[in-house]
């Protein structure tokens, strides 16, 4: 049973509050911004999710905004933070782009999805579908392009919404200018890649954490079927040889059927309207990772050091790896590093961060098949975590075949490797 | 993360208001535009309002305009009417004259022919919350509830719910209840079953404090109709009313070992959802049902370890933090299950630091003879994190595995190498868990020793960890050569010593040295003990003027006080509770799992749950695991000999040959307590089933050392009725719960109770110990001082009938309130006789 929900900016700000039983006190806002912004001085790290001072808290970060919800009793944490989640979704598909402009400028029409929403504390209803019939407000939508530009960081943040332009932040109620609506549906397949090496380069741990996501502006709600790799199973236990794709195990959506999945492995669905995880799954199957990483640290003075990290691109050299970022911690006395990258080198960017005494090298672009190598100077090195992002990877094993009956919608499918933890030991 | 966009660049927005002046413009801008019908004026209305929404937003208090948003609000425009619902949702209750005005048109609205229009408008009339115009609000509650559209439906059943807030006795009059609980079973739209079973639970529950018969109601949700009602339509419902329907299921006690397999077997698909919050409610329902079934209930464990990874490594930080929490917890419980995935629990570099910690607690429980080595090389990685704090968990971590005997000869080189790092805050961590170590295993000594010697005790700082190394000082002074002169150099840097801690384990250390090597010691010995008689702080003090009596009494006799022969410990106390470990786990999915703490440590008694009694009889289910042949009251016996360490628990549950049900190994920690020669505590162990003479003897000398001891106070105690109890009365949770809601009350009184029961119950344990003396058995206890509440059962001599008592006792106003049932009526005045006496006798003997 929820008590509050708010919104707040970076700077704690109200961007919209609804009290749900009249019975809060005031100012809970205010004293849940200032725990937040004092955990990290107080103890160490972040605020987790939920803590409790007089009223049980419970927030996530979505976009730069805090989501937060309150209550007093002992409710169950996953639901009530799957549900921020699932409002901050539904806010996003109604607005297009979720960010602190677009709230402020539509926070009339989030009060009406927030009434609709939750009624005395109780959930009622997170589908955008069913929404649309009680929400009446029009979305004022901000353009897309005007938006100021996001660097690779922000772009990783929010999901990798950087395709076809401006299409994917089309709010699903908003009609276009030219009247009628476009059939499009987007389906991206975004896999998280984890991967430790220990010093002597051999893959420690790895895993691939994968979702299925799709966004549907299909008008007439059509069923479609999404074929997924013949040859996949599902379970360590049977293995079927090598050439198969294993998951460890995987979750759907509930408007997912599965009755053809054991047969073809073919999902059917008929997509709601926004956006939402077809499916979720995990695998730690032995992949071979995109990257290597080797780092070289020589003593070369009585306080000087010399790193020199070389990285390897190990995959197709059709393919493209975009905003790539290596991170090493360098020791607390580092005072000075001093750069040499390679003659020739374009797109690259260095930086010695002060005050987290980081290294941190940036690769705008980097093709399949090259190696690249950085050298730096500095004082004294002990370890290196190498930390690579990575988008745009071939991801091979699954495939989206569909259409159904007359409609000849737009189709856009994007497949997306990113890092999760990427690191290299020394 | 997107920065937000610069304060320039935007433009201006309708939530940012200029200055509080505005109001008044805006008071005179509604007025212009209250009557007006002219085209165009909804547009400017709505821009109006807007502003005004978007001030109550920010914490301006624009109540003032009330009159006139009223005013306004007679429109046909449906944007325009919400706002306004909004607006007076908010100021209403502050504000209930002017509320009355808005009556009116939230009547008519609640006919219109729209459902839309009368469901917003019942759901913002009864949002009011004023308490003189409930009488308004029935009529159109009831026909609400009636209503063809299920939008309006489920509005009213959430008004309802609403009404009983501002008036319950309005509500209940209304006969509301009854026609929701009719909707709950006939309902064609899933919602409003939902919202019927959240406003019926909530209803039910408030009134059942005053009533029995709301009291009998709740339970009939709980019953098998509505249960098997719900679970078949579990599909239709939206994945958060499935959450709650879950909820529900997880309270229901099934008849038979095939229900349960058929309600298992309906959710199976559930564990599959995308929605975590779905997926831990299922697992709750299979982790609940499956309680007294100890082989079923590992194969449920085999069965959601792989969901609940997927979970954790889907869904947002926030979501996987929540499911690994719960993750946690299972791990903890069972650790053997979860050995062979140890990886999953590897941290990875981005992680935040609040799940860093759990994660290393999960590799310190599943870490076995088969992974430990490398569990450990991994812990071992983190000892170099740039995060500090949780470098020093890590190294934290590695010593624990060393005390749970897992080649223990590779993790004592580890930490031998951590000494030699030279990163202070490592040593520190370090020294601390050599000293653990050697105190558990006295036979590292020579390796440990010679490293520990190379440490310049100049270099450490950290007061735990001085202690540490001053301790290994003195109880292995001759072994490390120069040992009394270290201690001499410490001694003489008294004055700059600030930790108590430190100079206690100065003293000790000195004290100890010297009598394995009194010639070097004699000067420094001398010192320590005018320094330690002129110390401020107490303890310091008293503990060198103890030594000094000591040796001046008798030296042979000091050395055998300070310096027996070294004895390993061979367990560390645990710091929680294995019942308070049971209560969170009997409360899965709740914020009790998440805070690691029960749900009475956090929250106050009417936010416990909507299942007040079912919550409390939770605690049945504990007991079940001791399986049928032990007594229950055996497991409150284990409690008390708390000091095992989860290691040794871990030790039992890791063979689950030894007793069949290896899940329960927390619970069974006290009947099969380990060596008793290592743990002089277990001698206090009292006798299972006492015979009424004998628990107070043993508790006899206990009172007496606290000072206690009352004059004979038994005498004026009536003397027991001719009742006999039979000694070994046995009554499974299941049973218990089932009688008691069957038979009625036989007798209810309130008590005081003696000024020396109340100064002994300090733990529930002390009642249920003492009680069990009296062949009255605890079948679950719980609370806090001042509020206990304990179950009591007891079975009559040669024959069958069972007596059921609650019993709840308020420690500050010194009453208890019982609360009898019988199976057998006409013996139960004795048996109240029998369990007063009993019960007065408390903290007398």
């Amino acid at each position: 049973m929820i008590l509050q929900f708010f919104v707040l900016s970076q700077r704690g700000d109200n961007i919209v509050y609804r009290d749900y039983r009249g019975e809060a006190q005031k100012g809970s806002a205010e004293t849940f911004f200032r725990k937040v912004k004092f955990w990290k001085e107080d103890a160490e790290g972040d605020a987790p999710p939920v803590f409790v001072d007089g009223v049980n808290y419970f927030h996530v970060k979505v976009a730069g905004l805090l989501f937060v919800a309150t209550t007093r009793v002992n409710v169950s944490p996953s639901l009530v933070l799957e549900l921020l989640q699932r409002i901050a979704r539904v806010i996003k598909d109604y607005l297009g782009v979720l960010n602190e402009d677009s709230f402020r400028k539509n926070f009339v029409l989030v009060y009406e999805l927030l009434d609709e929403v939750i009624d005395f504390g109780y959930v009622q209803t997170t589908s955008t579908e069913v929404l649309k019939s009680y929400v009446f407000n029009e979305p004022i939508v901000i353009d897309a392009a005007r938006m100021p530009p996001l660097g690779p960081a922000s772009i990783f943040m929010q999901g990798s919404k950087r395709m076809p332009g401006t299409a994917i932040t089309k709010s699903v109620v908003a009609n276009e200018p030219g009247g009628r609506k476009r059939d499009e549906i987007f389906v991206d397949v975004i896999e998280k890649i984890s991967v430790t090496f220990n010093s002597s380069g051999f893959i420690l741990t790895s895993e691939i954490d994968g979702t299925i996501q799709m966004k549907s502006y299909l008008t007439g709600n059509p069923e479609i079927r999404l074929a997924l790799n013949e040859d996949l199973s599902i379970g360590t236990s049977d293995y079927r040889g090598s050439g198969a794709v294993i998951l460890d195990d995987c979750n759907f959506h509930e408007s997912v059927h599965l009755d053809s999945f054991d047969v073809d492995r073919t999902l059917s669905l008929v997509p709601p309207d926004g956006e939402f995880p077809v499916m979720n799954y995990r695998m730690t199957q032995p992949f071979k990772p995109p990257f290597r990483i080797n780092a070289l640290i020589e003593e070369t003075g009585s306080l000087k050091a010399e790193v020199t990290i070389k990285v390897r691109a190990e995959f197709n050299s059709s393919v493209n790896a975009n905003s790539v970022l290596i991170q090493m911690p360098l020791p607390s006395f580092t005072a000075r590093v001093n750069f040499e990258l390679e003659p020739g080198a374009v797109g690259h960017t260095t930086d010695f961060k002060e005050a987290n005494k980081r290294l941190e090298w940036g690769l705008k672009k980097v093709v399949g098949g090259s190696e690249h190598t950085l050298r730096a100077k500095l004082t004294f090195s002990q370890e290196l975590h190498g930390n690579i992002m990575k988008e745009a990877g071939p991801v091979k094993y699954l495939q989206i075949a569909k259409t159904s009956k007359t409609q000849n919608p737009y189709r856009w499918v994007r497949y997306v490797t990113q890092a999760n933890s990427y690191v290299a030991r020394l | 993360m997107a920065p937000p966009p610069p304060q320039s660049n935007r433009s201006p927005s309708p939530s940012q208001p200029s200055g509080k002046s505005e109001v008044s413009d805006l008071k005179s801008q509604l007025r212009q535009l209250a009557g007006s019908r002219a085209p165009g004026a909804d547009d400017s209305k709505r821009d109006l309002f807007k502003k005004v929404i978007s001030n109550m937003t920010i914490g301006i208090d624009v109540s003032s305009l009330f009159g006139e948003m009223v005013m306004c609000s007679a429109t046909s425009d449906i944007v325009l009417k919400k706002m306004c619902y909004l607006y007076v949702g908010n100021y209403a209750k502050g504000n209930p004259d002017l509320a009355l005005l808005t009556i009116n048109f939230l009547q008519r609205d609640c006919k219109d022919e729209d459902p839309m229009i009368r469901g917003l408008a019942l759901r913002s009339l009864c949002s009011l919350r004023v308490a003189n115009l409930v009488e308004y609000l029935v009529g159109p509650l009831g026909s609400g509830l009636k209503d063809n559209n299920s939008y309006v439906r489920m509005v009213a059943v959430i008004g309802v719910l609403k009404l009983y807030h501002i008036s319950a006795s309005t509500c209940i009059d209304a006969d509301f209840p009854a026609t929701l609980k009719h909707l709950l079973l006939h309902d064609p739209d899933t919602q409003v079953v939902a919202n019927c079973l959240s406003a019926l639970q909530e209803i039910w529950t408030l009134e059942s404090s005053t009533s029995e018969e709301a009291a009998r109601e709740r339970e009939t949700l709980l019953s098998k109709p509505v249960v098997y009602y719900l679970l078949n339509r579990i599909k239709e419902f939206s994945e958060w009313a499935q959450c709650l329907v879950l909820e529900l299921v997880a309270k229901y006690i099934p008849s038979d070992n095939s229900e349960i397999f058929d309600v298992m077997n309906l959710l199976e698909d559930r564990l599959q959802h995308a929605n975590g919050a779905v997926v831990l409610a299922t697992i709750k329902v299979f982790l609940q049902l499956t309680l007294s079934m100890a082989d079923v209930h590992q194969q449920v464990y085999e069965r959601i370890k792989a969901p609940l990874l997927t979970q954790v490594s889907s869904g947002s930080p926030e979501q996987s933090y929540a499911v690994l929490s719960h993750l946690h917890l299972l791990v903890m419980r069972a650790p053997y299950i979860f050995s062979a995935d140890y990886k999953h629990f590897y941290c990875q570099y981005n992680e935040p630091s609040y799940v860093k910690k759990l994660k290393l607690e999960m590799l310190t429980a599943v870490a076995n003879e088969s992974n430990t080595y490398e569990i450990v090389t991994e812990l071992c990685e983190y000892a170099a994190n740039v995060d500090i704090p949780i470098a020093r968990e890590s190294i934290r971590a590695v010593g624990k595995i060393a005390l749970q005997q897992y080649d223990v000869n590779a993790i004592v080189d580890r930490l031998l190498q951590f000494l030699e790092m030279e990163k202070d805050y490592v040593t520190s961590e370090a020294l601390v868990l050599v000293k653990d170590l050697l105190r558990k295993y006295p036979q590292w000594s020579q390796d440990c020793i010679a490293v520990v010697g190379n440490i310049s005790s100049k270099n450490v700082q950290e007061p735990k960890a001085k202690a540490a190394l001053i301790w290994m000082l003195g109880e292995y002074s001759q072994d490390m050569h120069d040992a009394p002169y270290v201690l001499e150099s410490l001694v003489e840097n008294w004055d700059e010593e600030h930790s108590a801690e430190v100079r206690l384990h100065l003293l000790t250390a000195v004290m100890k040295c010297f009598f394995k090597r009194p010639p070097e010691t004699q000067k420094a010995l001398g010192a320590v003990l005018a320094a330690g008689l002129a110390d401020f702080h107490q303890d310091v003090h008293d503990r060198a003027l103890f030594y000094y009596r000591l040796l001046q009494y008798n030296v042979s006799v000091a050395e055998n006080v300070v310096s027996p022969p070294k004895q390993a410990v061979s367990v560390f106390a645990d710091t929680q509770s294995s019942e308070i470990k049971d209560r969170i786990f009997d409360e899965f999915n709740s914020l009790s799992v998440v805070y690691q703490k029960p749900s009475y440590m956090f929250t106050d008694k009417e936010h416990r749950g909507t299942f007040e009694f079912a919550d409390e009889l939770g605690n049945l289910s504990i007991s079940a695991e001791s399986g049928e042949s032990v007594v229950p009251a055996q497991r409150v016996e284990a409690n008390d000999k708390d000091l095992l360490l989860g290691t040794s628990e871990k030790d039992e549950g890791r063979d689950p040959g030894s007793n069949g049900s290896a899940y329960y190994a927390p619970s069974l920690n006290g009947s099969s307590a380990p060596s008793a020669t290592s743990q002089p505590l277990a001698d206090l162990a009292f006798p299972t089933t006492g015979i009424s003479s004998q628990a107070p003897t043993s508790s006899l000398a206990i009172d007496d050392l606290l000072g206690l001891g009352f004059p004979d106070g038994t005498a004026a105690t009536p003397s027991p009725p001719p009742l006999n109890l039979n000694s070994k009365a046995v009554l499974d949770p299941g049973t218990f719960q089932q009688k008691w809601r069957q038979l009625p009350i036989s007798s209810s009184e309130e008590h005081s109770l003696s000024p020396q029961g109340i100064a002994s119950l300090t733990t529930p344990h002390a009642l249920v110990r003492h009680m069990r003396s009296h062949l009255i058995h605890c079948i679950a206890s719980g609370g806090q001082s001042p509020n206990f509440k304990f179950f009591f059962f007891a079975q009559k001599a040669e024959a069958t009938s069972i007596y059921l008592v609650e019993c709840i006792i308020n420690t500050s106003s010194t009453k208890s309130q019982i609360k009898i049932k019988a199976d057998d009526q006409s013996s139960s005045q004795a048996f109240s006789t029998l369990f007063q006496s009993a019960l007065s006798k408390f903290g007398l003997s």
